[in-house]
């Protein structure tokens, strides 16, 4: 114990890459229900679109708001010209769609093609008098929810200018959340008087924020560094360092950083969230003491490691596609604090991870829970190791005090179900067992 | 550039996946950028697999495009190689790794000098086959690589077995159906003392492709994978291929006298026989005793389609699309075994869009080939069928219309991998055809009957909305038309609204009245 509480830094390690994830391309699912009026263009081929008609599941037939500008072999070899095919399309979007903004998504094929998107959006723009967005959220440089990344940090872009005279320091928050995260974490700001002046993105992509460099920002999601990258070099806005809003510890930490940056007293912070902890007892007596492995396909892991190590749970492993350590640093400390006050070893933490070693490590640590993808999941599962499967964290409302009970209700699941089946009718002994006894009682 | 929403067809390397994933013992790796490892999930999630799924990424990203993907494809392959010892590592290129062009074949040859595992480079365009076409490429470019290295080390295995034996091709993973479809054969096979020597890919090993010659003959029941390899096996080792599809109480007969035919010019061809095909001979099955039997007592979908409750079935319209192979066998189901009226039989698969034609002329009123789900909707929109077969797509099509569709071809959602017994193929399989027609149509006349008798719905008429949108806003139904609309029963109102409208459109009246609508019904 005391060499962990001596040695004061976190270790990272990288692996090969070689790990399971969703494309990039899928943000599109979230981010066309989150801005009305949007279009996506998916610029890619099958694959791409093979892919999101199977991850958005029914979401396909609710008639979305995306579409997949599928390449052709002519269009890959350069016989068709990407303008004039592009013009076409979103024409052809606009009449029947007409949408608001259209965002066009490059893919691994653009790159490799080098279609000049970025090159063409502003022309098109002005002939068909529509704003086209260009985000290239790929697989070749990004993993899974890094995709919203791309698109938010095109978004900033297009914010518009705030007026200048107003001296008077403005917060915006940004990261893709549902508009009642958004409301409950703007009225929680507000009990310590600070107003939200803007989100990004918004509803509507007429309600962009207005920024400024009397703007400050912070992030909601741990996966957000592009666009805070932007929003500071580009449109000279403050990033509040912060620990993501995330379980209430995490939120606690968050409020108080924007409390201390605005210069305000945080009122009933602290009872605040103890109330919400004592409302999760039940839940945390439940998972006080298991084991939990993050093989890592997200980038919430960091954030979700922390939660869990405080509610009293061991970490063996936090995989994570990408860790942008200046992004998260306030939510690495954190992590670290709270592995510090739980006396707890740090837990080892995989950039790029490879899921062929990792299983074997699962193999050998075994513990009580793997969050990982679906690739996985039921696999493991045959090999009685219980899963969650990673991807709810993504879909679910996990911001905020009222969503940490929606957290530990489905991190527990799994072992809420194991009990319930009470015993493990795979198992032929058990089966047999209480077969035996039934004819017993008969 | 093509606006797409929805692919009945999965990209050319899935299908690549589905038959490598198949075989035991043989290790898949994409050449792919992240996030393409997306066939894992839908194996792990729709099929429930209890094993990780044979396919591993050896990804492309920015470093690769910088430097080529070389040393790292190659060192993939030579790891999971040591790692997990399959017999056959197949590499698969994707769209993206196709535009990259690198040498994949030297890769393979530069695997293959540090590793005994074989290796191969999957032989598909992505730019030019589908999901269906790939795995049919590819299914015949591993059995023909292992036929020809056997037959170079002579150990082909060309000796007829003594009795009747055929080699079953096209089962595998992700397949509509195929593991019940699968089962049912064998039951037949198995009935008509025909033995089983080889399954593909589905369970095989490659192992067991050096017995495929010593078979009699071939069945290639799915249209969409298996015939290159069953024309490959003619070609060069003459055997003879039985590629009907056994679906349907008739086609299962039709198919079990191909099989027959088959046999009996093989025995016959037999000089010398040996003593187990002599016995095998005077204790055959009658096959005409066999089909009777089967098709009036085991299969009741013959009984069925004579049974009273059929009749109300008769000259009902329906739409059927799907794959060729489900589209064609489920348009004979309706409209040879059940009476009913195809007014529209169409298939996504453009690529054997003659056969299609051919199969089925003179079955059905209209042909639609395409892969535009939204011309499918269209149709179906415009025919006002009382049931559709197809898709999971048509299913929600028919939602939105309020019109009963059941599911015969993939592309399926999970509720399609069904735990219990449910073949497509032979004579439970026409049973249970039989009640997936029934039920989408008692669906229908249900819903007709409580609408007649007033048994849900009790709030429309007390209210003027209409539950079918008015085709143009410039229409108004007036009091009492409105009124007479609510009489008719709500399966057919929506079509008989449109009606109205239309003739009031043509001519050229704004405000319908009852006189109107009955002008309309004349008219008609």
């Amino acid at each position: 114990m005391t060499n962990i509480q001596k040695s004061n830094s976190l270790n990272f390690e990288c692996e090969t890459g070689n790990y399971h994830t969703f494309c990039p391309i899928g943000c599109v699912s979230w981010l066309y229900q989150k801005i009305e009026n949007s279009f996506f263009l998916v610029i890619g081929t099958k694959t791409c679109g093979y892919f999101l008609q199977n991850a958005l599941g029914v979401m396909i037939f609710a008639e979305p708001r995306y579409a997949m500008a599928e390449l052709e072999e002519a269009d890959v070899s350069a016989q068709l010209n990407d303008y004039t095919e592009l013009k076409r399309l979103c024409y052809q979007i606009q009449q029947t769609q007409n949408p608001s903004v259209i965002v066009w998504i490059g893919t691994c094929t653009t790159e490799i093609i080098k279609m000049d998107l970025e090159g063409i959006a502003p022309k098109l723009e002005q002939e068909l008098g529509i704003p086209i967005i260009v985000a290239r959220a790929n697989g070749l440089d990004y993993a899974f929810t890094q995709g919203e990344d791309t698109v938010l940090a095109a978004l900033a872009y297009r914010c518009p200018d705030a007026e200048i005279d107003s001296d008077e320091p403005q917060l915006v928050l940004f990261g893709s959340v549902s508009d009642s995260i958004c409301t409950q974490l703007s009225l929680e700001l507000k009990k310590h008087e600070i107003t939200v002046n803007g989100w990004l993105p918004s509803r509507n992509y007429s309600d962009l924020p207005k920024l400024s460099k009397n703007t400050f920002v912070s992030g909601v999601n741990p996966f957000l560094s592009r666009t805070a990258t932007i929003l500071m070099r580009r449109r000279k806005c403050r990033f509040i360092c912060a620990p993501f809003p995330i379980g209430p510890d995490g939120t606690l930490a968050w409020i108080q950083k924007i409390c201390s940056v605005f210069n305000k007293k945080p009122i009933n912070l602290e009872q605040t969230a103890q109330k919400v902890w004592a409302t999760l007892a039940d839940f945390v007596t439940f998972i006080e003491g298991k084991s939990v492995f993050f093989m890592g396909d997200n980038l919430l892991e960091i954030s979700l490691a922390r939660f869990f190590l405080r509610c009293g749970m061991i970490v063996y492993e936090i995989g994570i596609p990408y860790l942008d350590k200046r992004y998260q640093s306030a939510e690495l400390d954190l992590l670290r604090l709270t592995c510090q006050e739980k006396g707890v070893p740090f837990p080892r933490i995989v950039e790029k991870p490879d899921s062929y070693n990792q299983i074997q490590r699962i193999r050998e640590l075994s513990p009580d829970l793997v969050i990982t993808g679906m690739a996985h999941a039921n696999p493991l599962e045959a090999r009685n190791i219980t899963t969650k499967w990673s991807v709810e964290f993504t879909f679910a409302q996990i911001h905020g005090f009222n969503s940490a009970r929606d957290i530990l209700e489905i991190v527990t699941r799994p072992l809420r179900r194991n009990i319930n089946l009470q015993t493990d009718i795979l198992s032929t002994n058990s089966f047999v067992q209480e077969a035996g006894d039934f004819a017993l009682t008969m | 550039m093509k606006l797409a929403y929805w692919m009945y067809a999965g990209p050319a390397h899935i299908g690549t996946l589905r038959v490598a994933s198949s075989f035991k013992n043989v290790h898949a790796i994409m050449h792919a950028p992240l996030g393409d490892d997306y066939f894992n999930v839908l194996r792990s999630m729709l099929e429930r697999s209890r094993d990780f799924t044979p396919v591993t990424t050896s990804i492309v990203d920015r470093h690769v495009l910088a430097k080529g993907s070389q040393v790292k494809v190659v060192e993939n392959t030579i790891k999971k190689a040591k790692a997990d010892f399959p017999d056959l590592v197949l590499l698969t290129p994707t769209c993206t790794s196709s535009i990259l062009q690198e040498d994949l074949t030297n890769f393979v040859e530069q695997a293959k000098n540090t590793i005994s595992t074989d290796v191969l480079l999957a032989d598909v365009n992505h730019y030019r086959v589908n999901e269906f076409q790939a795995a049919d490429r590819t299914l015949e470019q591993i059995i023909k690589y292992y036929l020809e290295k056997e037959q170079k080390k002579n150990t082909l295995q060309t000796k007829k077995t003594e009795t009747p034996s055929v080699n079953l091709f096209g089962f595998c993973t992700l397949g509509f159906h195929t593991n019940h479809d699968f089962r049912e054969l064998k039951r037949i096979l198995n009935d008509l003392d025909i033995k089983i020597l080889n399954v593909f890919p589905e369970n095989a090993t490659v192992h067991n492709i050096k017995s495929i010659p010593s078979a009699w003959f071939n069945i290639i029941p799915y249209r969409e994978q298996g015939l290159l390899c069953g024309e490959y096996l003619k070609q060069h080792f003459n055997m003879p291929y039985v590629s009907r599809t056994p679906m349907g109480a008739l086609e299962t007969s039709k198919w079990i006298q191909d099989i027959k035919k088959i046999i009996t010019t093989q025995t016959n061809n037999i000089t010398a026989k040996s003593l187990a095909l002599k016995n095998w001979e005077k204790n055959k099955k009658d096959y005409s005793l066999y089909i009777e039997e089967q098709t009036r007592f085991f299969s009741q979908s013959s009984w069925f389609s004579k049974s009273i409750d059929c009749q109300n079935l008769t000259g009902k319209k329906v739409v059927v699309f799907g794959d060729v192979t489900h589209a064609v066998a489920m348009t004979k189901i309706l409209v040879k075994e059940m009476g009913v009226f195809v007014v529209c039989a169409g298939t996504y698969c453009k690529h054997d869009g003659d056969w299609f034609r051919e199969q089925l002329q003179g079955y059905c009123r209209e042909f639609i080939i395409t892969d535009d789900f939204n011309e499918v909707n269209k149709i179906i929109a415009h025919y006002e069928p009382a049931a559709i077969f197809g898709t999971q797509m048509e299913r929600h099509s028919g939602k939105k219309l309020g019109i009963p569709c059941g599911v015969i071809s993939a592309p399926v959602h999970i509720q399609n991998f069904p735990l219990g017994y449910r073949p497509f193929f032979g004579y439970e399989g026409a049973n249970q055809i039989a009640d997936l027609i029934y039920n989408s149509f008692t669906l229908g006349m249900e819903d007709h009957l409580l609408e007649i008798f007033g048994g849900h719905d009790t709030s429309f008429s007390n209210s003027n909305k209409l539950d079918t949108p008015t085709i143009d806003s410039s229409l108004t139904w007036d009091k009492e038309s409105l009124a007479e609309l609510q009489n008719i029963p709500g399966f057919v109102r929506g079509k008989v609204k449109r009606r109205v409208e239309k003739f009031a459109l043509q001519e050229n009246v704004t405000l319908i009245t009852r006189e109107i609508l009955y002008a309309a019904k004349n008219s008609a």
